[in-house]
């Protein structure tokens, strides 16, 4: 019966989306019409954007580095996903980066772009995003835009509530979505209930250079962490997870998971945390990941192997973690740019619970429970709970901020943007997006200083919103401008692959630091040369290392003899360009690998194992120079019991 | 009201004397600055190659500007510009010696010298100019016969690339300046210091006589 009901409201609800879609179609021919919205985000040639938008690949595994407000995609930055446009993953140099306990693994799922921050405003040094599938969290160096560190988060499943920093970038979390056996062992998925575990990562960031380290886990009950946010100002030294399926089903979650009135945001006290580990109360527990670091100077990703980690419980660590009731399966989980207000989105209500830093502390301090799950208490639900906006719209997931004091919700099922003020929860504007919002995301949006400018709307469907190609059909983004009362649709435009979170900056606070070229006299890759009398083909047994040049508009040695079927020939090439914007590639003929795309000052390696007799050629890939078709070489390939002494051209000779 | 006359008139050559001093002294300053400037425009480089020419160096305006001169020179077949030349080691002991003697007959030679050094000066600083014309002429001129691009003029005849010795000038798709830098200025300042002090002086005399 209950069951009946629910899927009556479940129809209800996709009738009523439906008739909003209708409705916003048609609102949305007049809108941009009337508001001049082509002046607002046009760029003219040459000229640049205000901001960078870092937006999440979602299944291409990647991000998209966008300018706003015009949404011209500049450069898709290779993470979890292998690129072979960029030899990502192919070439010698990244392939460790995918390294995980699991093998290397050529695909991830990338969900929450987060930027780093000093003193809870954003500082534009990097770019940390999480991946779902395989957990994961990377670090993408904002002065050459690269993927430069992936570290592995043992005991987790479903990487999903991460990978937010703190307002000073001492840590970086994340965040199991599922919950697991920790440690992993064969068991009946029914005794789920009390036996699976969540688990909460805290990564400490090294300062100078933004390197990650897990610091400590802490052992929470079975439900699913979904979404998190850090607190700030005076909620600075907590951090705050929306759960779902505290009810710990197993099967069929769209329902078994619907069924309690409340789920919880998780209120941890990480600084607490930071004395509980300095007192010892951790266990060290035997584990095994994988931490993947790029080094910029040998132009090489090396992964260490870590073998234990230490856990917390908060059993053990009294005053550790609350829960604070929030109504129906809450998805997001913000916290406003003061840090007094916790927002929880109930993904299954029409209204948006916010929660009080304030009240919150009160009641602990008072002791102001309702009951207590696992031994952790829970807060009670009015002590803590500021207001709601009621009736706001219908599906609730993720909540921004400007800096004038409101609240921008994006909501999934009645497809709109909706503006709240903060502290009376009256709505003021709503929004049609097209279709289906799930992230939004306002530059500066989760710091202490947003940049109430424009707010960007991430749509999980656009139906017939472009050119059709097909089934398959483009995912988009939209821009509204926000700096009026009203918010105004302003562009839309396709993303790559499904975006969830986006994070967007001022221009002007990372241009100047992005790097031209990598310096020549500062290359230490293992098998650099550094100048075209250097280069040589050296031969251990099978291998044949080839230490090879590009440059305007030729390879060193462009003539190579004295190669054998069977052997197991690597190409190290260094780029000795030193001008911006002139990278050199490189393809060989049947090699069953991608090509190099080897920037000025950089050495990159790939492997070829000619299986064929012949004169095989080898050229560059990318358009260098008015001469660059000229760009080729040949090598020589002879059978396994021949006797040719490797020899090679240098230059002219 | 005859001996202050000349008293002032005796501090005026004084005056003069500085100001020799002064003039020779200045030509020091191509130590510290560049004497000439070359630079390379094109649309594609919105920041413009340049090479800065000092007394006893070339330098780049930005970093890896000479390399990257050279390797779009390679293609129409202009030789590398050397990392040094012959005149970077008697150039810089010409300034010093001329420097040195300049001052020397500023405090001790009377106003001829200062002319003779005026001359001394020019002589020399027009050598310079020739001798950098010279080198611009063959660097623009003398191409490899194995150029890969080979262009030739309206009349037929192989085209040259020498830049301008002074001024701007098209090259292909670049637009070639070339402009004395505070270095010359300063060489030219101090010599014509000399020749001042030589009519001061001159002058002067002229009256105490």
């Amino acid at each position: 019966m209950k069951n009946l009901k629910f899927i009556s409201t479940i129809i209800l609800l996709g009738f009523l989306a439906l008739n909003c879609e209708l409705k916003n179609s048609k609102e949305s021919n007049s809108g941009a019409l009337s508001s001049n919205a082509a002046d607002k985000v046009y760029i003219p040639p040459g000229k640049y954007d205000s901001f960078y938008a870092f937006i999440s690949g979602g299944f291409s595994g990647q991000l998209s580095v966008y300018g706003l407000p015009s949404g011209r995609l500049f450069k898709i930055i290779p993470v979890f996903s292998v690129d072979a446009e960029k030899g990502y993953g192919f070439n010698e140099e990244t392939k460790p980066l995918l390294n995980t306990s699991f093998g290397q693994i050529p695909w991830g799922d990338s969900h929450h772009p987060d930027i780093s921050q000093t003193n809870g405003e954003l500082d534009g040094r990097w770019v940390y995003i999480n991946e779902n599938n395989t957990p994961r969290i990377a670090k993408v160096d904002l002065s050459l835009f690269e993927t430069t560190e992936i570290i592995e988060i043992p005991n987790t499943a479903g990487n999903h509530s991460s990978s937010y920093v703190t307002e000073n970038t001492e840590y970086v979390i994340a965040g199991t979505r599922f919950s697991i056996p920790v440690p992993q062992k064969d068991m009946p998925i029914e005794d789920y209930k009390g036996n699976f575990k969540g688990v909460l990562s805290f990564l400490k960031i090294n300062p100078e250079d933004g390197q990650m380290n897990l610091s400590f886990q802490i052992m929470m009950p079975g439900f699913n962490y979904d979404k998190a946010h850090p607190g700030r100002g005076a909620s600075h030294g907590w951090f705050f997870y929306t759960t779902y399926n505290t009810e710990e089903a197993n099967s069929l979650l769209e329902v078994n998971a619907s069924q309690n009135d409340k789920d919880f945001i998780a209120a941890v006290n990480w600084k607490k945390a930071e004395e509980y580990i300095k007192k010892g109360k951790f266990k060290t527990v035997a584990t095994n990941y994988a931490h993947n670091i790029y080094n910029e100077s040998e132009h090489t990703a090396k992964t260490n192997w870590v073998k234990e980690v230490r856990i917390l419980d908060p059993l053990e660590c009294p005053g550790l973690v609350y829960f604070l009731p929030t109504p129906k399966s809450p998805h997001g989980c913000d916290v406003d740019p003061s840090g007094e207000y916790i927002v929880g989105s109930g993904k299954l209500s029409a209204d948006v619970t916010v929660h009080s830093f304030s009240k919150m502390i009160k009641a602990i301090e008072e002791k102001n429970f309702s009951g207590e799950a696992y031994g952790i208490p829970i807060l009670n639900f009015d002590a803590v709970h500021a207001g709601s906006v009621k009736q706001a719209g219908l599906g609730p997931l993720h909540t921004e901020f400007d800096d004038n004091g409101n609240a921008y919700t994006s909501f999934f099922i009645s497809s709109e943007l909706v503006k709240w003020k903060l502290g009376t929860w009256e709505v003021i504007d709503r929004k049609p997006t097209f279709y289906s919002v799930g992230h939004l995301m306002i530059p500066g949006g989760n710091s202490r200083k947003p940049f109430g400018k424009y707010a960007l709307a991430m749509n999980k469907i656009t139906k017939d919103r472009y050119l059709p190609t097909g089934p398959e059909v483009t995912q988009s983004a939209q821009l509204y401008d926000i700096t009026g009362e009203k918010m105004d649709l302003l562009l839309d435009f396709p993303t790559v692959g499904e975006p969830h979170y986006a994070a967007g900056i001022p221009a002007d606070l990372i241009k100047s630091k992005s790097k031209k070229l990598f310096k020549l006299e500062e290359n230490n890759h293992k098998y650099a040369v550094h100048s075209n009398e250097d280069v040589k083909v050296t031969r251990e047994g099978n291998s044949v290392h080839i230490y090879m040049t590009t440059i305007r508009s030729h390879f060193s040695p462009d003539n190579i003899e004295g190669i054998k079927v069977g052997d197991k020939v690597y190409f190290h090439i260094t780029n000795l360009e030193q001008d911006y914007d002139v990278p050199h590639g490189v393809a060989m003929i049947g090699a069953n690998t991608s090509e190099l795309l080897i920037m000025p000052g950089q050495t990159e390696t790939f492997i070829w194992e000619p299986k064929q007799v012949g004169v095989w050629p080898f050229y560059c890939t990318d358009f260098c120079s008015a001469l660059h078709q000229e760009m080729q070489g040949y090598i020589r390939v002879s059978p396994k019991n021949s006797d040719i002494k490797l020899s090679w051209s240098l230059d002219g000779e | 009201m005859v001996n202050k006359y000349i008293v002032k008139k005796i501090d005026d050559i004084t005056v003069s004397r500085r100001i020799m001093i002064l003039g020779a002294i200045l030509p020091l300053a191509v130590f510290f600055f560049p004497l000439w400037n070359v630079t390379l425009e094109a649309p594609q480089y919105p920041i413009p190659l340049g090479i800065n020419i000092h007394i006893n160096d070339f330098s780049d305006m930005n970093p890896h500007d000479i390399k990257n001169i050279n390797l779009l020179n390679h293609y129409i077949g202009m030789k590398y510009i050397p990392d040094a030349i012959p005149e970077f080691k008697i150039f810089p002991y010409g300034i010093i010696l001329t420097s040195i003697l300049g001052v020397f007959i500023g405090l001790k030679m009377n106003h001829n010298w200062f002319l003779k050094w005026f001359f001394l000066m020019t002589i020399l600083s027009l050598a310079g100019i020739i001798d950098f014309y010279l080198w611009e002429h063959d660097y623009g001129h003398n191409l490899d016969s194995k150029a890969i691009l080979r262009f030739t003029d309206t009349d037929g005849k192989p085209m040259v690339f020498q830049p301008p010795l002074i001024g701007s000038k098209e090259i292909l798709n670049f637009k070639a300046h070339s402009y004395p830098r505070l270095g010359t200025f300063f060489l030219g300042l101090g010599t014509i210091l000399s020749l001042l002090s030589f009519f001061i002086s001159k002058k002067n005399l002229k009256t105490i006589n």
